[in-house]
């Protein structure tokens, strides 16, 4: 069986759901945090 | 622990620690990940599906160590009533089921190479799908006291009851005749051959300062979030 398909996949499953949590938490944060500039200057 | 219970003094460490953490996780990470599938030698059992080890250890030690956080951030909690407990547990939640996820699906598929099947019942498969779920649950009760406005003491009940499965997990290989493999790697010795082990800690590193920054990123919108909440209700009540 070759193996290089399933190292393949692993990797792309760990990349892509570490980038998805990062990209979810970053976006998260810079609206909350823009929310919270746009009131303060109100 | 107690310096940082001031949200405006944690802001000011966590905006810049944030980037760094960011920064220094990627490169580690990418540089471990691109040793790992390029610079070292092929298992002489395993072969080339050894390499799946570089993404599957670090995101399993990530799994636990989050549910570990959330417990002491429990403990802070209920204990101490440190303002920024259940905001960190809340916040660690994420990163901690997203880890627990990667380990799964990773480990499922090397256990098909490696062992013929995707997925056994066996004690240590078993117990870190339980923490799966244990976060799945910890997000939802989270989500729903703070929409109710409550203090989060439930959550943080659950999150220290639910820490009695980390333990289950790290003996599990021990307590139970087992499909997965014993225990290769311990604080001061290690089974595997140094040819292949020497990216795993740059993985290691790499993936628990990405681990951190995004639960940071998550502190730091949940505290804008209740700031704009405040000021909401103060405008409202003008």
């Amino acid at each position: 069986m070759n193996p290089w398909p399933f190292v393949v996949a692993a990797y792309a499953v760990a990349v892509g759901l570490t980038g998805a949590l990062l990209l979810w938490a970053f976006a998260s944060m810079r609206r909350a945090e823009a929310a919270a500039d746009a009131l303060k200057r109100k | 622990m107690h310096a940082l219970a001031n949200p405006a003094r944690f802001l000011r460490i966590a905006r810049p620690a944030t980037t760094w953490l960011l920064l220094v996780g990627l490169v580690l990470a990418i540089a471990g990940m691109a040793a790992g599938l390029v610079f070292t030698p092929p298992d002489y059992l395993q072969g080339d599906t050894v390499r799946i080890m570089y993404i599957h250890v670090p995101s399993a030690w990530l799994g636990m160590a989050g549910w570990a956080g959330i417990a002491a951030a429990s403990v802070s909690q209920l204990v101490w009533r440190h303002p920024l407990a259940a905001v960190a547990g809340r916040a660690v939640a994420p990163a901690g089921a997203t880890f627990a996820a990667i380990c799964l699906i990773t480990g499922s598929i090397w256990g098909r190479p490696t062992w013929g099947t995707w997925w056994e019942w066996d004690g240590r498969l078993t117990s870190m799908l339980v923490l799966f779920f244990l976060y799945l649950g910890y997000i939802a009760l989270g989500s729903a006291e703070r929409e109710r406005g409550g203090e989060g003491r439930i959550t943080a009940i659950y999150g220290l009851v639910g820490a009695i499965n980390l333990p289950i997990i790290h003996y599990s290989v021990l307590w139970w005749r087992t499909l997965h493999q014993g225990e290769s790697i311990g604080l001061t010795r290690s089974t595997i051959d140094n040819s292949i082990l020497w990216p795993l800690p740059l993985t290691m590193i790499g993936f628990t300062c990405l681990f951190i920054a995004a639960a940071l990123m998550r502190m730091r919108a949940e505290l804008a979030e209740a700031k704009v909440e405040a000021r909401m209700r103060r405008m409202g009540a003008q």
